[in-house]
């Protein structure tokens, strides 16, 4: 375990990123969660951000004064939730 | 926001950052980049992520190799060794003997400038990629210098060294519209306001043409709705190049470094400005993806989004000056290629708007050719 509590805590699960790895970014001066997510890939994961983008949206506000309704969630992609190839192609009997 | 500064780049993406980057390396200051919404959200973030060689006429080979050199310094260059292009090659599969014959001379244009591209036998294509279906290849097309890299590392390394070099970048401050006095540009008027600026650049590749009209300038770049998908994460390196299938709905698809799989098929509409993504899509992909690897049928798709590519009619960009106004440049109109493309694209345009000239292949990018009725033979559009 590390000495920092804020490497233990895991904010987006699918793709394991820690809130000190956001908490950085912000510090750096990277506060656009758009950019955060591109450089973390919050929110890319299978969970399509469930989880974390409301986590990452809180933090960016606490870190940096700003509203929390001000800050724009990034989009939400299709399939909303994972579908595999098969069951797209028609083919899913097999397993 | 500075009121006047020396070029205004239109465009926050992988063009107009590189090309500050490169104006600003060779020593010019008080650039300005100006992104409507916030940097690479327009197509660069949207790419496909593939750096190739393989094309099939002299400058895109050319300026290709010159950009596969840049992609693999770039990296330290910034001191930013997160962006580092993965050479993992592209491998194009070939089902056909009148395909073979085509690819059996790009490899020999390719070869004579340096590339070391090569025909090799369906075998040997499933010893790079375990999981494809050879039973109807005839052979591939493969060059290992080919590769990858990641776009959003790109834009956010180049943008930090921006910064540094003391370059302004704008995000949320949408260009209205360029202003000209004169038969010469003034400068830009923004959301936030009006910039003075002796250069203007037109590095927005989809929307160039919303700029070039407004100003009378005819030069045909349409958007185009393409699309792309994700897939969870499995063992990395299963498929490590591009796998390129003309056949197989012209898809492309590689593995991420964490393990998924990025990728798209040729399945376009437009001109249009909708980017939504399609169902049809969604399933072309499935039925395409799983005819080259059958295993990936077991995979399951995550993420799928929409993006454009801003096409000319020779599929070729447009990189150069615009003749009816002084002090207007334009590199737009990549065709789906602005990524791979963008450190040559943004060195040839330094050098031009430096030195008036470019040691870079920038004539076969001309703007004027279509009004000369010159189409280049069409670029070998994927991935």
């Amino acid at each position: 375990m590390s000495d920092d509590p804020r490497e233990n805590i895991i904010i987006c699960r699918c793709n394991e990123v820690t809130q000190k790895e956001i908490e950085d970014l912000i510090d750096q001066g990277i506060t656009d969660i758009e950019m955060i997510k591109r450089i973390t890939h919050i929110g890319m994961g299978p969970c399509q951000g469930r989880t974390c983008i409301p986590l990452v949206a809180g933090i960016i506000a606490r870190k940096t004064g700003k509203k929390i309704e001000d800050i724009k969630i990034p989009a939400t992609r299709i399939p909303v939730r994972p579908v595999p190839m098969a069951v797209l192609v028609g083919d899913d009997d097999e397993e | 926001m500075k009121n006047k500064v020396n070029i205004a780049i239109i465009g926050g993406g992988i063009i107009g950052l590189y090309t500050a980057y490169e104006l600003a390396k060779r020593g010019v200051e008080n650039i300005a980049v100006y992104e409507k919404n916030y940097i690479g959200s327009g197509s660069t973030f949207r790419c496909g992520t593939g750096i190739r060689q393989q094309f099939g006429d002299e400058a895109n080979i050319k300026m290709m190799k010159r950009s596969v050199e840049k992609w693999s310094t770039v990296g330290e260059e910034i001191n930013f060794p997160p962006l580092k292009m993965a050479k993992t090659g592209y491998l194009f599969l070939l089902y056909s003997e009148k395909e073979v014959e085509q690819y059996k001379k790009n490899v020999a244009l390719q070869n004579s400038l340096g590339v070391p591209s090569k025909i090799i036998t369906p075998e040997e294509a499933q010893e790079i990629v375990p999981g494809l279906d050879i039973s109807e290849v005839v052979a591939a097309s493969w060059n290992p210098t080919d590769g990858k890299a990641n776009p959003f590392l790109a834009v956010y390394g180049l943008s930090k060294a921006l910064k540094k070099m003391g370059v302004e970048i704008n995000e949320y401050t949408e260009v209205k519209e360029i202003k000209v006095k004169d038969g010469a540009v003034e400068g830009v008027k923004t959301e936030k306001g009006d910039v003075k600026a002796d250069i203007v650049l037109n590095a927005a590749n989809a929307w160039a043409k919303i700029f070039n009209e407004k100003l009378g300038v005819k030069i045909p770049i349409e958007p185009y709705k393409h699309q792309g998908i994700v897939t969870e994460p499995f063992k990395v390196g299963e498929i490590k190049p591009m796998v390129v299938s003309f056949k197989h709905g012209g898809a492309y698809l590689t593995q991420k470094p964490n393990g998924g799989i990025i990728g798209g098929i040729a399945l376009k509409y437009g001109p249009t400005w909708d980017i939504t993504p399609t169902y049809e899509f969604l399933r072309e992909v499935a039925k395409n993806f799983s005819k080259i690897i059958p295993a990936l049928k077991y995979i399951t798709i995550i993420r799928q989004w929409g993006g454009y590519y801003a096409e000319t009619p020779d599929h070729n960009a447009t990189i150069g000056k615009i003749n009816e106004i002084e002090g207007y440049y334009l590199s737009a109109g990549f065709s789906g290629h602005g990524f791979m493309l963008a450190p040559a694209a943004a060195e040839g345009m330094a050098e031009l708007i430096t030195k008036g000239s470019s040691s870079l292949p920038l004539d076969f990018y001309d703007p004027y050719r279509f009004e000369r009725g010159e189409l280049r033979e069409h670029a070998i559009q994927m991935g």
